[in-house]
């Protein structure tokens, strides 16, 4: 019996008990419940960093277990643990959470209560999957977490949130459904070699490489399609543009920041070990995939003429790049993509917030509205241009990391066996500096055409505090890596050894 | 000093740092400049220093490596921020701080006066700051960090001015293009890096070179890294086709001009390809291509400089011609010789725009040089320094562009052909005749400006000594690559301080074939008399005889059309490549595929859903609770179908 370990469980208790103390607050007491909600995710925070700091780097395999019988007769475990992708990714989103939560600060004027109730629903869900090592309990998580983020859209969305919400709600919903299917089916199809039934990922690790190939490539298709879906991967990503477009700031800032991650620690987490000789069968076609997404969602990110519309589809692109990464399957790339994972949460965060601070002094996001605004908002044309270069990939920011280890890898890959894939995707290097460069050139350079941008005011201290905070990691990582890097290394390690040499273990039911 | 050669990259970062966060808060405009040229200054002490050490070594230990930090260390990447003194990034570090602090006193005097002076300096400072890492990497990807960076330096100060027009757009567009331009080279850049680090599995240099060396890789290879590595130098240095963005980068302040799109960034390519000379000596089909796009860049630019009225788009255009010399240099396997010429070039070209800027200074903005006219006697230091610079890059002995220029013609003769020698020549007569022109135009004749409006004065000291400095060094550069003809024993100083640096690419690529010095002297005498010819004839048309000039663009007003209108170049990229995609990604990407092909798909999905459920409609309530009950319910029923197949 493995040590148990309860800081996960904590994380998860203080996230449970403080969204439900948030019930019992009078509403009419807003400034302490915006307090509140803001504590509770800092404790998350500083939980997170506890993790940090006590996480072994050198060790493969998860920590921080805790597991114990939940649904003894189906031998459903509450099984929790973490490796160092997870980690990271945990991180992330413990450090997004009380950002946003600042930045609603005066943009949220409607139900607080409930907005801060279910951002706080949101972060529970969200760290649930990543730290989820039942299939089980990862699918409850999966699902939970698009609740609030439906009534985030739904309630405190803009002018077309009904579609939006339904449209992200269906499109999700029917992606889990299927993964929902294959996980049943993975789980009867192991419990006959394992001799019982189980949902512990770690047990249907040892079946899944087993499995028949052409078996193998429908339950991969079946995850996939779920998580292909999150990424979003072309060409299952219109719902994004308009889930952004509608979404508040805080919504869109989770959205980009940390729930497509979801597809992509999905495929990382459940695709790969899994189904590996799937993994490689696909690997070309997925990969051609994520190159269309590259330049398709550069492209139109190109000719948008909203701004939150912009930044949206070069989500597409820059979770093409995390897509190519993963299927490229050496550790240059894979580490590349998680890397990738965080600096598009960051970069892409601040994008959202950029363009909501600035929403919500002008009421409008057509980049025509705007010209000449350098002058009278010099920080925030600072903040708007800082950001730009770190999702366009300047080197000594954060994103050039994350994309030079993506293609490096993927050029030289084994499994993709073609240069065609990063050649292709290295041209998206060259579209994100148009499309971002072309935005900011109409934005923030130029004259002043529309009056009402002269009374424009600069971004107040609070907008610079959730700021700040964004741009030191994104230097930090863009000149001193290793500190991310060095984390994730065992388990990105881990991951592509299971794949392309699956180890044949044991089949039984440890207990 | 050498242990210290970190500082001349962390100085001008500090001084970036300094001017970016209080430099706006400063009472007096001065300290942004003053402080912005001391860290320059510092570094520069620190080179020289570095220079001096290294001279004092043995010539086979001339090599140092100074190391920071770690970077990037993933599986067989492992790379540091650190820093190679070696014969060839010293040369460069020298021009980079040398002339870079020069130009630096300068536009304290020019910006004098400005909204935004400390952003001018902190954006100075930055730029330096990432060519000094540019030229002292010891690796590909710290390279391509100083690569990317004065990339986007170069961007910031083009659109310094950012709600200014520039011809027929903006200045801020003009960055952009810059940007986006060099992007495209630097893509190619990236696609070299990736074949490098998959070839030899590094991305160090010495390791990469030895490696080069030792193993057996196949000439395609080398020829593939070397042709992508030279995409990114046609961005960066702006050849063919790759060179559009350059002239329009006038836009941004003439000393940002002088010192990033004529003295230092835009040679960056040149250094690239030199620092990579063992790739290039093992791929010699791509030195040939080197070569001929060098040339041809050369002789196409010189052209358009032969017809341009504002006085920044000649030097832009002159500037695009050397550079395009520098790449025959290089094709033609004589490294030391391309790199010669940069530092010449250097010298000349960034005296040129800072007389230039001297000029447009005290006329008030005006940049037409048919309004100039007679400017000699109201700014004689101006006027003196700009003659210099103009003789030195015509090439007329003894000044510094005489030795560098000569060079490159001679080994493109003895190396590659005649024929690159008389493209060449023929691009050197073009040069001294719109070098010559623009000098005549401005500087003597009668004077074409409206004396109530403009009176032309003489610049402060803080600008004129920068000319004057620089005017010396024009002047006399040259000297420490006095040709061995000349020198006799004591051989070419500056290509025996280079030589180990290219010697196994110079040994792999050709023992010399014999040539005599009276041939290589004749071929001296008739570039110089050609060039001196071409002075007579500018000083004949455009002094002497005006209506020639007016006469014959007339009657050859098609090639006079042609040329003033750059060949058509921006307009054809534009019709044939940028509209193209601009225009499909809007009508077709967007609103056919996204809104029509794959929304319609998934809104018919859903109408069929929706008419199937149509029947059981009453179950919708609308309530998350139920929608949620029914979720755990799905799970349920799930569970229990589990239970029952197991």
């Amino acid at each position: 019996m493995m040590e148990q370990n309860l800081l996960l469980t904590y994380l998860l208790v203080v996230l449970v008990a403080g969204s439900l103390l948030l019930l019992i607050f009078n509403r009419e007491k807003e400034k302490l419940i915006k307090y509140f909600g803001l504590g509770v995710s800092l404790i998350v925070f500083i939980l997170s960093l506890i993790l940090y700091f006590n996480f072994d780097q050198q060790q493969e395999g998860f920590q921080f277990i805790h597991k114990f019988k939940w649904i003894e007769s189906l031998n459903i475990s509450y099984h929790v643990g973490i490796d160092g992708m997870s980690l990271l990714l945990i991180m992330l989103t413990a450090f997004i959470t009380p950002l946003t939560l600042l930045s609603s600060w005066n943009g949220i004027t409607k139900k607080i209560k409930e907005f801060t109730f279910f951002m706080l629903a949101l972060e529970l869900g969200m760290i649930g999957v990543f730290v989820s090592l039942d299939m089980f309990l990862f699918y409850i998580f999966w699902e939970a977490m698009l609740i609030p983020m439906y009534f985030i859209i739904g309630i405190w969305g803009g002018k077309r949130r009904i579609y939006a919400s339904i449209k992200f709600f269906i499109y999700t919903m029917a992606g889990s459904l299927l993964m929902l299917i294959a996980i049943i089916w993975l789980a009867v199809y192991s419990s006959d070699l394992l001799g019982g039934f189980t949902t512990n990922l770690l047990e249907l690790y040892k079946t899944g490489p087993t499995i028949e190939r052409s078996l193998q490539g429908f339950m991969f298709l079946a995850f996939a399609l779920s998580f292909a879906i999150k990424v979003p991967l072309f060409p299952f990503h219109t719902w994004l543009p308009d889930a952004h477009v509608e979404a508040p700031t805080a919504g869109s800032v989770i959205l980009a920041g940390v729930l497509l991650k979801m597809g992509t620690y999905g495929f990382l987490r459940f695709n790969l070990p899994l189904f590996p000789q799937a993994s490689i069968d696909f690997a070309g076609i997925i990969s051609v995939l994520a190159v269309i997404g590259i330049i398709y969602g550069a492209l139109v990110a190109m000719v948008q003429t909203d701004m939150k519309k912009l930044v949206a589809y070069s989500s597409v692109s820059h979770l093409g790049f995390v897509i190519l990464g993963i299927f490229a399957l050496n550790q240059e790339a894979v580490q590349g993509a998680v890397i990738q994972m965080i600096n598009h949460g960051l970069s892409t965060g601040a994008l959202f917030l950029l363009v909501g601070m600035i929403y919500e002094r002008t009421h409008t996001r057509m980049i025509a509205d705007y010209g000449g605004i350098a002058k009278i908002v010099p920080f925030f044309s600072f903040a708007l241009l800082f950001t730009s270069l770190s999702s366009i990939g300047l080197p000594g920011l954060n994103g050039f990391v994350g994309e030079f280890l993506i293609l490096v890898g993927s050029f030289k890959s084994s499994v993709l066996g073609s240069w065609w894939f990063t050649v292709f995707a290295a041209t998206g290097v060259i579209f994100a500096a148009v499309y971002l460069l072309w935005m900011y050139k109409r934005v923030v350079f130029g004259t002043v055409t529309n009056p009402k941008m002269e009374e424009l005011t600069d971004l107040n201290f609070r907008e610079k505090l959730v700021l700040i905070p964004i741009f030191i990691l994104i230097i930090w990582i863009g000149i001193y890596p290793s500190t991310f890097l060095n984390v994730s290394d065992k388990s990105s390690e881990t991951i592509i050894k299971n794949v392309l040499q699956p180890q044949k273990m044991e089949l039984r039911i440890d207990e | 000093m050498i242990d210290l050669i970190y500082l001349t990259v962390a100085l001008p970062l500090l001084g970036f740092l300094f001017n970016g966060t209080i430099g706006a808060k400063l009472k007096k405009d001065k300290l942004s400049g003053i402080l912005g040229s001391s860290v320059i200054g510092i570094s520069f002490l620190i080179v020289v220093g570095a220079f001096f050490e290294t001279l004092a070594l043995p010539a086979n230990e001339r090599l140092n490596i100074v190391s920071l930090f770690t970077w990037l260390n993933v599986a067989g990447l492992d790379l540091s921020f650190s820093y190679q003194v070696d014969q060839l990034s010293l040369v460069m570090s020298l021009i980079v701080t040398g002339v870079g602090f020069v130009i630096h006193v300068y536009s304290i005097g020019y910006m004098q006066g400005d909204k935004a002076v400390w952003r001018f300096f902190a954006y100075l400072n930055l730029f330096i700051f990432a060519m000094m890492n540019l030229v002292l990497a010891d690796n590909f990807l710290v390279m391509f960090l100083g690569w990317e960076g004065v990339g986007l330096c170069s961007y910031l100060l083009i659109g310094f001015w950012y709600d200014k027009d520039f011809e027929k757009s903006t200045t801020a567009a003009a960055g952009l293009k810059a940007f986006v331009v060099n992007r495209i080279g630097d893509f190619g850049f990236l696609l070299g890096m990736f074949l490098i680090y998959s070839t030899f599995g590094t991305l160090i240099f010495t390791d990469v070179f030895s490696r080069a060396l030792s193993f057996n890789i196949p000439e395609y290879i080398f020829g593939l890294i070397a042709i992508f590595l030279f995409i990114g130098a046609t961005g960066k240095s702006a050849q063919i086709p790759l060179y559009v963005w350059l002239p329009d980068a006038m836009a941004g302040p003439t000393p940002v001009s002088a010192l990033i799109h004529a003295a230092t960034m835009v040679t960056a390519g040149v250094y690239m390809v030199a620092r990579c000379n063992i790739i290039y000596a093992s791929a010699p089909s791509i030195m040939m291509v080197v070569a001929v796009i060098g040339v041809f860049t050369a002789f196409f630019a010189a052209t358009i400089g032969l017809v341009q009225n504002d006085i920044k788009k000649v030097l832009a255009y002159s500037t695009v011609s050397q550079l395009g010399y520098m790449f025959l240099a290089l094709g033609a396997g004589a490294f030391s010789a391309g790199i010669f010429h940069v530092m010449t070039h250097a010298f000349f070209k960034a005296l040129l725009f800072l007389g230039a800027g001297s000029v447009i200074h005290s006329m008030h903005e005006e940049q037409d040089i048919r309004k100039y006219g007679g400017l000699k006697k109201y700014m004689p230091v101006t006027y003196g320094t700009f003659l210099v610079a103009a003789v030195a890059i015509s090439g007329i002995p003894p000044l510094s562009g005489f030795f560098s220029k000569d060079e490159i013609l001679w080994f493109s003769y003895v190396n590659i052909g005649i024929v690159f020698w008389i493209i060449g020549l023929i691009t050197a007569l073009f040069t001294a005749f719109y070098m010559f022109r623009l000098y005549f135009m401005t500087f003597e004749g009668k004077e074409n400006f409206d004396h109530h409006k403009k009176h032309p004065h003489e610049s402060p000291k803080v600008m004129t000594i920068p000319l004057i400095v620089l005017a010396i060094l024009s002047a006399v550069g040259g000297f420490i690559g006095i040709p061995e003809i000349f020198s006799g024993e004591h051989g070419n100083l500056f290509h025996s301080w280079l030589a180990p640096i290219f010697k196994s690419a110079q040994i792999k690529l050709m023992s010399y074939s014999s040539h005599s010095h009276t041939e290589e002297l004749l071929l001296m005498i008739i570039s110089v008399l050609a060039a001196a010819s071409a002075i007579w004839f500018a000083r004949y048309v455009y002094l002497k005889n005006p209506q020639i000039a007016t006469n014959t663009s007339k009657r050859f007003k098609g090639v006079y059309n042609f040329l003033l209108n750059k060949y058509f170049v921006d307009e054809v990229y534009d019709a044939s490549v940028v509209n193209p995609i601009v225009k499909s990604s809007e009508s077709f990407l967007w609103k056919i595929c996204d809104n029509v092909f794959i929304d319609g798909l998934i809104n018919w999905l859903a109408k069929q859903v929706e008419n199937i459920s149509a029947n059981i409609k009453k179950l919708q309530t609308g309530v998350a609770q139920s929608y949620a009950l029914v979720m755990v319910v799905g799970i349920l029923i799930a569970l229990f179908w589990i239970i029952l197949s197991v």
